[in-house]
C-alpha cells in the first residue's frame, strides 16, 4: 500500500531557530497520525507547510504518489487537504451557515449549504443548527462549524490543530467518535496534540518531534503515556509533589458576585461564591468563554464590583483597584499574556514595575528605580529559568511559554498571600509546566491560598485539593478534587451543550 | 518583491535615523517641487535650510525668530506628546492656547495700570489654567459621555477663535485705540509684559517654559510613574489597567497637562512677540505643535530638535517667499511632505524591509 502523504527531508528555518530539520514521515489512507511534541517543536511550523501556509526550505512531499508542494492553502485544499485551527476564524455576528460560506471559493444557494450542513452533521454525528448565530455558541459548538466547513470540501486528509484544548470530555468524546467514523470512511488525519491519553484512546500511529527533528514513531495504543512523554521531553517527568498541609483559615471570600459584561459576546458572572483558604489550591475548571476572565479581573481589581462580594482576611476589598489589593497580598495572572499580564513592547525590566512596584518596592516618591526593577526582573528569569538575552529584552521577543513563566514568576516572587493565575501552563511545554505546578503547590505549601483556573482538567486534578467548574457565569460548589473522576467533573462543567449524540441524531432523524 | 518583517527589538538606530532620512528625502522630495515651479531648487534649499541662520545680511533678524517660533510649538508639542504616547488625541491645542491666551491677558488688563512684578507671575498661571479648563471640556466630555475627544477638541477650536473676536472687538478691546480692534498693548507695559531676555537671542520667558518643559517630561518619562503609566496605556490598555491606571483619571490628567501647557504658551505669545489680543494674533502654534510633537517621535529630546526645524523651515519658507516669489502653498507643501516622509519612514524602527520573496512566514 503506497502512503497517501510521504513527506521527506522536510526543512525549514526561521532566523535564529530551525523549526523542522529532515522531518520525514507518511500517513497511510484513513489513517489516524498524531504529530506529538512539546510547544516548540516544530509541530505548528509542519503542518503549516502541508497546508500551503509555508514553504520549506528544502525536502519534499508526494501525494497519491504525485509531488505535492502547495504554494497556498486554496492549492492544498484543491488537492484534497483540510485544515482545522487551533484558533477559529469566525465572525460571532454571522450564523453559522453565512461563516461557512465565508471560506468557500464558490458558495451554493444558502437553502443548499444549510441542507448539506444539516446532513453532513447528522452523518458524522455533530449537532449544529444552521442558522444559529456563532456568538452564540460554545467553544465545542464554533469547532463543529470549522470541521464542517472542512468536510464539505470532502477532505482526503484533514489536519486538526490542538481540537480538544477547548472541549469539555463529553464534547471530546463527540469528537472522537467523529474522527474514527471518517478514518473508517477512508479519510486520513493528522492530529496535533500534547496530550497523551487522547492520543493512545484514538490514533494508530504517532509521529514525535523534539526540537524540530524526528526523534522516534510508535504505535501509541502498544506504548504507555510515560514512555511516549520520555521521547517527547528527551527526559522523565516527575509528577509535582505536594507537601501535606491542612487548611488554614479562609484568606479570600467571595459571595455573589455578579456583574454583567462590558462587551456584547462577554459572559455576565452570576451569584458566584467560593471561599480559598491558606494552604490551599483551589481550581476552577471550565470551557474557555465561560466567565474566567471576568471573574480573573473581578478578582484582580481591574472590574469592580458591589460592596461585600470580594472580601481578603475579612476586609471588603470589592471596590479597590488592582494596586490596592497587591498592598494586600492579592497577586493575579491573566490569561492573555501579550497585552494583558505584560506590555509586548517594553522591556522585562519595565513589565516588572507592571505588577511589582508595590510589593517589591521598585518605585519610591513616585519615582521608579530602575536598578531595582531590573534586579527583581533578573531574580525571575533566574527563578523560573526564563530563556532570554537579558532584562532588556522585549516581552514580544520571548517565546510565549518563556514569557509565561516570566508572568507567572513575577506574581509568585512577590510572595502574595493569594495568588489568582488564568490558565499558569497554557502554551507552556511540558517540563517548564511541571515547573509552575510545582511552584504553585510550594506556594500554597508555604501558607498561601491559590486559585487556579484553567481548561485542563488533568492539571487542576494533580495540583488541585478542592475542584468547582465554571459554566456560563455560573460556578459550582467546590467539592474536593481527590477521588474526583472525568465523569463527574464533565457533569460539573454543565451537560448542558447538547452532549448526547445520540438524543441528537434520533432528534434529526 | 519588498516585505515587511517585524523586527523583535525595536530598533533605536533607526528610531534616530528617521528623522534624518526623512529631512534628506523631503529636501529632495521639495526640490523638485520647486524645480517645477521654474525656481532653482537648490537656491530653494537653501534658503530655507542654510540663510536664516548663517547669511550675514538675514541672520541678524531671523535668528532670534527661531526660538521666538520653537518656543511655544515645543512648549504645546510637549504637552500632546504625553496624551499621545497614551492614545489621548487632543487636536485642539489651538483652542487651549487662544483661551489661555484671553484669560491672561484679561487678568492683567483688570489691574490695569499695576505695574506690580507679581502681576506678570500671576498672568501666567492663570493663563495656564484657562487652558486646562478649556481642555476639561472635551475631557470631562469624553469620561462621562465616551465623546470623542479628536473631534470635541478640534471644534472648540472654532469657539475658541469666535471668543477671541468678540474679545478683541469687545470686552478686551482698547479703551483708548480709537475704535480700532485689539486690546492694550501688554508687551509695552512694565508688569505684564514678556521681554527679551537676552538681547538679539529671541529668548523670553515662554523659551525657557519649554526648555524646563523638555526637561521635566524627559524625567517623567523615563523615571517616573505617571510617564510609565502613559507608555504603558498607549501599547497595551488592558496591561495598563491591570497594571492599576484608571482610564479616566489618565484621560483627564493628559488633556489637563496639554491644556495647561497650550494656554500658558498663549499667554506667553500674547504678553511678547504678539504683544496684544487681536483677532488673528493666533498663527496655529497648536495646530503645527501636532506635527512637532510626531516629527519629534513623541521623545522630549526629538520635540525639542522637531520644533526647532520647524521653526526654521517657518523662517526660511517665508524667506524664500520674499527672495523668490515662491507661492505660500508651495511652502506648505514642503511642510507636509517633511510630516509624510516622516510617519511613512516610521515603519523602520519596528519592521525591517527584506528583498526577495523567498518563503512567507
Amino acid at each position: 500500500m503506497t502512503a497517501f502523504l510521504d513527506i521527506a527531508g522536510l526543512t525549514k528555518a526561521y532566523p535564529g531557530v530551525v523549526a523542522n530539520d529532515d522531518v520525514s514521515f507518511a500517513i497511510q489512507p484513513g489513517e489516524v497520525h498524531a504529530l506529538l511534541g512539546e510547544n516548540g517543536a516544530g509541530k505548528s511550523t509542519m503542518v503549516k507547510m502541508i497546508y500551503g501556509l509555508v514553504r520549506p526550505d528544502a525536502g519534499h512531499m508526494t501525494l497519491r504518489g504525485q509531488p505535492y508542494a502547495p504554494s497556498e492553502p486554496s492549492a492544498a485544499r484543491a488537492a484534497g487537504v483540510a485544515m482545522v485551527f487551533q484558533h477559529f476564524s469566525l465572525f460571532e455576528a454571522l450564523d453559522v451557515a453565512e461563516n461557512v460560506t465565508l471560506g468557500m471559493e464558490k458558495p451554493p444557494r444558502m437553502r443548499d449549504l444549510a441542507r448539506r450542513i444539516a446532513e453532513v452533521s447528522e452523518t458524522y454525528g455533530l449537532p449544529l443548527d444552521p442558522g444559529r448565530k456563532v456568538g452564540d455558541l460554545s467553544a465545542g459548538e464554533r469547532q463543529r462549524v470549522e470541521i464542517i466547513r472542512c468536510l464539505l470540501q470532502d477532505p482526503k486528509l484533514l489536519i486538526m490543530d490542538e481540537p480538544t484544548s477547548v472541549l469539555t470530555p463529553q464534547e471530546v468524546e463527540i469528537l472522537f467518535h467523529t474522527l474514527r467514523k471518517l478514518s473508517a470512511e477512508g479519510t486520513a488525519i493528522l492530529y496535533i496534540s500534547h496530550k497523551l491519553e487522547e492520543i493512545r484512546a484514538l490514533c494508530d500511529a504517532a509521529t514525535i518531534l523534539r526540537r524540530g527533528k524526528v526523534v522516534g514513531s510508535c504505535t501509541p495504543r502498544e506504548v504507555s503515556a510515560a514512555e511516549m512523554a520520555e521521547m517527547m521531553v528527551g527526559k522523565s517527568l516527575s509528577a509535582p509533589r505536594r507537601a501535606a498541609t491542612e487548611a488554614g483559615p479562609p484568606l479570600l471570600h467571595v459571595q455573589n458576585l455578579n456583574l454583567t459584561p462590558a462587551t456584547p459576546f462577554g459572559t455576565p458572572l452570576r451569584n458566584i461564591g467560593f471561599t480559598v483558604h491558606a494552604g490551599e489550591v483551589l481550581g476552577i475548571g471550565g470551557v474557555a468563554g465561560n466567565g474566567q476572565d471576568e471573574l480573573l479581573a473581578a478578582l484582580s481589581g481591574e472590574t469592580l464590583s458591589a460592596r461585600g462580594s470580594v472580601s481578603l482576611d475579612d476586609e471588603d476589598i470589592s471596590q479597590m483597584g488592582p494596586d490596592a489589593r497587591r498592598e494586600r497580598g492579592l497577586c493575579s495572572a491573566p490569561e492573555e499574556r501579550i497585552g494583558h499580564a505584560a506590555a509586548p513592547d517594553m522591556s522585562l525590566t519595565e513589565n516588572a514595575v507592571l505588577t511589582a512596584k508595590l510589593r517589591r518596592g521598585l518605585a519610591h516618591g513616585g519615582f521608579i528605580d530602575w536598578r531595582a526593577a531590573e534586579d527583581f526582573a533578573r531574580e525571575v528569569i533566574a527563578s523560573f529559568d526564563v530563556r532570554t538575552p537579558g532584562p532588556q529584552v522585549a516581552a514580544r521577543a520571548l517565546s510565549g511559554g518563556n514569557l509565561q513563566k516570566y508572568v507567572i514568576g513575577r506574581e509568585m516572587l512577590q510572595d502574595p498571600r493569594v495568588l489568582v493565575v488564568n490558565q499558569p501552563t497554557w502554551g507552556v511545554d511540558a517540563s517548564a509546566a511541571a515547573s509552575i505546578r510545582q511552584a504553585i503547590l510550594d506556594l500554597a505549601g508555604s501558607g498561601s491560598a491559590v486559585l487556579v483556573i484553567s481548561q485542563d482538567l488533568d492539571e487542576l486534578l494533580e495540583i488541585s485539593d478542592r475542584f468547582a467548574a465554571l459554566n456560563e457565569g455560573r460556578l459550582s460548589a467546590p467539592k474536593d478534587a481527590r477521588g474526583l473522576t472525568m465523569e463527574q467533573i464533565g457533569l460539573m462543567l454543565g451537560g448542558a451543550h447538547d452532549m448526547h449524540e445520540a438524543e441528537v441524531v434520533h432528534a434529526s432523524a | 518583491m519588498l516585505r515587511l518583517e517585524k523586527r523583535p527589538n525595536p530598533s533605536r538606530a533607526w528610531a534616530i535615523g528617521t528623522p534624518v532620512l526623512a529631512v534628506i528625502l523631503t529636501m529632495i522630495a521639495g526640490g523638485a517641487l520647486f524645480a517645477a515651479l521654474g525656481k532653482d531648487p537648490v537656491e530653494a534649499i537653501r534658503l530655507i535650510f542654510w540663510d536664516p541662520l548663517f547669511n550675514e545680511r538675514v541672520a541678524s533678524f531671523s535668528r532670534p525668530q527661531l526660538l521666538v517660533k520653537a518656543g511655544p510649538l515645543i512648549l504645546i508639542a510637549i504637552g500632546l506628546s504625553l496624551g499621545f504616547r497614551a492614545g489621548i488625541w487632543n487636536i485642539g491645542a489651538e483652542g487651549q492656547y487662544i483661551i489661555g491666551a484671553i484669560c491672561g491677558a484679561a487678568f492683567g488688563l483688570a489691574f490695569y495700570p499695576s505695574e506690580s512684578i507679581f502681576l506678570f507671575p500671576a498672568m501666567v498661571i492663570v493663563g495656564t489654567l484657562g487652558g486646562l479648563l478649556w481642555a476639561m471640556i472635551p475631557g470631562v466630555l469624553k469620561t462621562v459621555f465616551r465623546t470623542n475627544e479628536i473631534l470635541v477638541s478640534l471644534l472648540l477650536v472654532y469657539v475658541a477663535e469666535a471668543i477671541l473676536a468678540l474679545a478683541a472687538t469687545g470686552f478686551l478691546r482698547n479703551p483708548e485705540g480709537m475704535g480700532f480692534p485689539g486690546s492694550r498693548n501688554l508687551a509695552r507695559h512694565p508688569g505684564t509684559d514678556n521681554p527679551e531676555l537676552i538681547a538679539n537671542t529671541g529668548m523670553h520667558w515662554g523659551v525657557i517654559a519649554a526648555f524646563v518643559a523638555v526637561i521635566a517630561a524627559y524625567v517623567l518619562l523615563n523615571r517616573h510613574l505617571f510617564g510609565y503609566q502613559v507608555k504603558l496605556a498607549g501599547q497595551a490598555p488592558r496591561a495598563a489597567r491591570f497594571h492599576g491606571v484608571s482610564p479616566n483619571a489618565l484621560i483627564l490628567t493628559c488633556m489637563g497637562i496639554s491644556g495647561a501647557l497650550a494656554g500658558m504658551a498663549g499667554l506667553f505669545e500674547v504678553t511678547g512677540p504678539a504683544g496684544q489680543i487681536t483677532i488673528d494674533f493666533n498663527v496655529g502654534y497648536g495646530f503645527t505643535a501636532i506635527i512637532v510633537a510626531f516629527l519629534g517621535r513623541l521623545h522630549p529630546v526629538g520635540i525639542l530638535f522637531a520644533g526647532l526645524l520647524m521653526a526654521l523651515t517657518y523662517i526660511g519658507g517665508e524667506l524664500a517667499q520674499l527672495m523668490l516669489g515662491l507661492p505660500a502653498s508651495a511652502i506648505q507643501v514642503f511642510q507636509g511632505m517633511l510630516l509624510f516622509f516622516l510617519l511613512a519612514l516610521d515603519v523602520l524602527s519596528n519592521y525591517r524591509i527584506r528583498i526577495g520573496g523567498r518563503a512567507a512566514a
